[in-house]
């Protein structure tokens, strides 16, 4: 593959050269939690074109745009960690991206970092590993009930469940789960660090659903995305 | 009533559960936030149908516009919620709020409809009850908002006049702000916590005189034996009667800042409008009537605000909005600049509305070039009889020519909307279209193959008030069913697809948009009875307003199917679209004698727009009204009180 590659770089310079793939880091907060990820790409269409960004699209009778999320976010969960991969039809500073873009996005979408990546980097989603998440529950927990909750279920050693009619083991799904010291306006946070590869991802609403504590008093903010260790230099991306 | 931020925390616990959650949060770019403690008047404009169909409304977008522009007063929006949110709201005793700072509408100085169309009116009195605010005028005080409405149905405000305190007629870009230095006048003082107005009596008064502005409850209206309308009369001294429609001059310009919505809605897209007002007179046209004069935008205006609107919402769709795109006087010129302007931008251009003897072969070439989206004509009718009854004259020649070139230049899919139930259609009128369809996709096929289809889109007439048809009946249910079997039976052909509006709908939108004050209370059984969302499909409709009717024992075919005196007062004729009641009259007899009006940028018909309007017109002469110079306008005979032979269509 390389060796095609290069061959073919060498050939058209100008071709690879006015292209160009760029790397984003964003975070999702706010009403944005709500929009799903078919909904996020159009919304990222029609930033860069706000923005004036030379967005490349597929061939083909439907072209879309050549934009590639590392890891679906599930509807309902904020971010602070989101990465995209995406091809522009023009080399550009990167530098100035960020703000070009925070520019006309809509509040709840906030660029943090923009970077180039090499052209033959491994396509972003086959190298995420694992996903953190933050959750914050509102209230009627105690501190050391919930302790035991997370206790027994790390000691078990399967958790079989069921989703959409597939049966699976969460157990191990579930790398990391411990109870964070609770603040003021919350009665507890609990951190997770699940695995986000194709075929095996935890869901961080499925491991609160094992741990007896129903959905709506929980928040769900995924704080960090692991990467399979690269050629290229960032390999895990932690921000805020 | 609750705070923003209960609101907020409440619609946490239940968004997850519904279909869309990003229906009901707002955060859209282009919003307009502002500080509401600061802000003197504050309007909650709604469109009463859900989020996704009313986004992009244009209509509501020039008012959020003009509100958000004046430093003393503040918009933002609501929507109907789907069942599926109002079911788990109602349950979490969650009142409707608006997107941008999720407020109680009942915390707003003014609520603000907009009703493009009747079957609206079940869902703005569940939005008032969500809402919380009384949903009769009647039962509101002085801590309540003052309910307003506008759009389309408000051509006849009769059948919503119990729950709307004041209407407005005709273009509200004016008035609008009329409107609020009324209301910021009549305000309480910061400190009376037990009032929003000193007085709702003298706030409404004075809204009540305002020009263009309808207050029901200053006028009464006193019925015949028969239950047609005697007269209205004035209840106060100084109110119009007629109400006479709000036009602008010239048109302001067009905003560009649309709300970009996260979500994928019905249409996803900026529009400019380049034209208000259509010429052409089709006799069945209600929009074509009361949208009169025809005002054209500057080109370089309208190049301008689309590359304004597309460069500030990213969309990927840019719509040339009006009644007839193609009739726009510098149509070419247009989309070769617009053309232009967007090379190489992967941005579809569309330009709805095209009349078929206007669309030249020239503009299909413009369209082929840059323009996508299928091609949509509108015969409306297929034989030379009806066709000359409604005043829309189209030879089958220019059809089949249009078409051949349409699908010669790639297009393999045509629309062609017709409608049935025309004044004195008989079934061979309704034949007509199938064969008419026929020999179209046989064009299609001569120049371009096999691969061509076609999509007949079969409406059925609803007779409209201010129309020239507004003393015809409507179709009856056992003929349109006959005619609509007619049509699924002669078009087996699988390139052929047929689409037809359910009777049901049909009489429905006839009670509605026909009826009188006394339909208020049919409307209110019916929404008591779960009749909302009405402009949408549900089994149980016909039924609930049945029982509606039968409720308030009023007969529905009295709206509907009798024929109408050519002396009757219609429960409309204290509102006007500033079209005179007797150049509807003449047009519908020289209808019955099969006679066409040309279109009138050639020729004036003395419709009344310009004796209404001279002050305006004066004011501001020149191109932009596309009325031609007149120099005496013809005499008009007065309806005649012998009775008239009426068609009732279908027989």
């Amino acid at each position: 593959m390389k060796p095609a590659l290069q061959n073919r770089h060498r050939i058209q310079p100008l071709l690879l050269a006015q292209s160009m793939r760029v790397r984003i880091i964003f975070s999702k907060t706010g009403p944005l939690i709500y929009i799903g990820n078919l909904d996020l790409q159009t919304m990222w269409e029609r930033a860069a074109r706000r923005a004036g960004l030379p967005l490349a699209y597929s061939q083909g009778f439907h072209p879309q745009p050549r934009i590639h999320f590392a890891a679906p976010l599930p509807l309902g969960f904020s971010s602070r960690c989101e990465v995209l991969d995406a091809r522009l039809n023009e080399a550009l500073d990167c530098g100035g991206l960020a703000p070009r873009l925070n520019a006309v996005l809509p509040d709840g979408i906030r660029v943090l970092g923009a970077e180039k990546i090499e052209d033959t980097a491994p396509a972003l989603q086959t190298q995420v590993l694992s996903a953190d998440y933050e959750i914050a529950l509102q209230g009627g927990f105690e501190a050391g009930d919930l302790k035991q909750r997370i206790d027994d279920l790390l000691s078990a050693a399967a958790l079989p469940r069921e989703r959409r009619n597939r049966r699976y083991d969460l157990r191990p799904l579930i790398e990391c789960l411990r109870l964070s010291k609770p603040t003021s306006e919350t009665a507890g946070r609990i951190q997770m660090t699940l695995k986000a590869q194709e075929g095996a991802t935890g869901r961080p609403d499925e491991v609160l659903e094992a741990l007896g504590i129903p959905r709506e008093v929980a928040r769900i903010e995924r704080t960090a995305l692991t990467f399979r260790r690269l050629d290229v230099e960032s390999n895990r991306i932690i921000t805020g | 009533m609750l705070s923003p931020q209960e609101i907020e925390l409440a619609l946490e616990r239940i968004l997850l559960q519904v279909q869309k959650p990003g229906r009901y949060v707002g955060g859209e770019l282009n919003i307009v936030t502002k500080p509401w403690e600061q802000t003197g008047f504050r309007t909650a404009l709604v469109f009463p149908d859900i989020y996704d169909i009313g986004i992009s409304n244009v209509g509501l977008k020039i008012l959020y516009d003009q509100i958000n522009q004046r430093r003393d007063a503040l918009a933002e929006r609501a929507y109907a919620p789907w069942t599926d949110m109002e079911a788990l709201m109602r349950g979490h005793g969650i009142p409707l709020y608006t997107l941008e700072s999720k407020r109680p509408l009942a915390d707003f100085d003014l609520v603000a409809f907009s009703l493009p169309y009747e079957t609206l009116y079940t869902n703005t009195l569940n939005v008032l009850d969500m809402a919380r605010i009384p949903i009769r005028s009647t039962e509101r005080d002085e801590t309540h908002p003052i309910v307003i409405a506008g759009g389309h149905a408000a051509t006849n405000p009769e059948p919503m006049h119990a729950y709307v305190d004041a209407f407005v007629i005709g273009e509200g870009e004016e008035v609008i702000h009329e409107i609020i230095d009324v209301l910021l006048g009549q305000k309480a003082r910061a400190d009376d916590s037990a009032r929003r107005y000193r007085s709702r009596e003298q706030a409404l008064r004075t809204l009540a005189r305002l020009r263009g502005v309808y207050v029901p409850k200053y006028y009464a209206v006193r019925y015949l034996e028969d239950g047609t309308i005697q007269q209205v009369e004035s209840l106060i001294e100084g109110i119009a009667n007629p109400v006479v429609k709000r036009i602008v001059a010239e048109l302001p310009p067009p905003p560009t800042k649309f709300i970009v919505p996260n979500i994928e809605t019905v249409h996803d897209r900026v529009s400019v409008e380049i034209m208000r007002g259509c010429t052409r007179g089709c006799r069945f046209c209600q929009a074509g009537m009361i949208t009169r004069p025809v005002r054209e935008r500057e080109l370089d205006e309208i190049v301008q605000a689309a590359e304004e609107a597309v460069n500030a919402t990213g969309f990927e769709e840019l719509a040339l909005l009006s009644l007839s795109s193609s009739d726009f006087g510098h149509i070419v010129e247009l989309t070769n600049r617009v053309s232009e302007r967007f090379r190489g931008r992967k941005l579809t251009i569309s330009l709805p509305s095209l009349r078929i003897e206007s669309v030249s072969a020239d503009l299909m070439d413009k369209l082929r070039e840059h323009y996508s989206g299928g091609f949509t004509l509108a015969p409306e009718a297929a034989t030379e009889r009806m066709r000359r009854i409604i005043n829309k004259y189209i030879s089958d020649e220019d059809i089949l020519s249009t078409s051949r070139e349409i699908y010669r230049r790639g297009w393999t899919t045509l629309k062609l909307y017709f409608m049935i139930g025309h004044p004195s259609e008989t079934l061979e009128d309704v034949r007509a279209i199938a064969h008419l369809c026929k020999r179209v996709i046989e064009e299609g096929r001569r120049v371009a193959g096999w691969k061509v289809k076609l999509h007949a889109g079969v409406g059925t007439f609803v007779p409209k008030p201010q129309t020239p048809f507004q003393w015809v009946a409507v179709d009856r249910r056992e003929s349109i069913v006959a005619k609509q079997a007619l049509l699924k039976r002669e078009l087996r052909d699988p390139n052929i697809k047929l689409s037809w509006t359910d009777p049901d709908d049909t009489l429905l939108e006839a009670w509605l948009s026909r009826g009188d004050r006394r339909m208020a209370e049919v409307i209110f059984s019916a929404w008591s009875r779960g009749a909302k969302f009405d402009a949408w499909n549900d089994e149980r409709k016909a039924g609930v307003w049945a029982a509606a009717f039968a409720d308030q024992g009023l007969e529905p075919a009295f709206y509907t199917h009798r024929q109408r005196r050519t002396d009757e007062v219609f429960p409309w004729d204290h509102i006007t679209a500033a079209i005179r009641k007797n150049f509807l009259f003449q047009d519908f007899r020289q209808s019955l004698e099969g006679q066409i009006r040309v279109d009138c940028r050639l020729n004036c018909f003395a419709c009344g727009i310009l004796p209404t309007f001279s002050d305006l017109r004066r004011a501001h002469p020149g191109e932009g009204w596309k009325c031609p110079e007149v120099k005496s306008p013809s005499r008009v005979q007065p309806p005649s009180r012998t009775e008239v032979e009426l068609p009732v269509a279908g027989y």
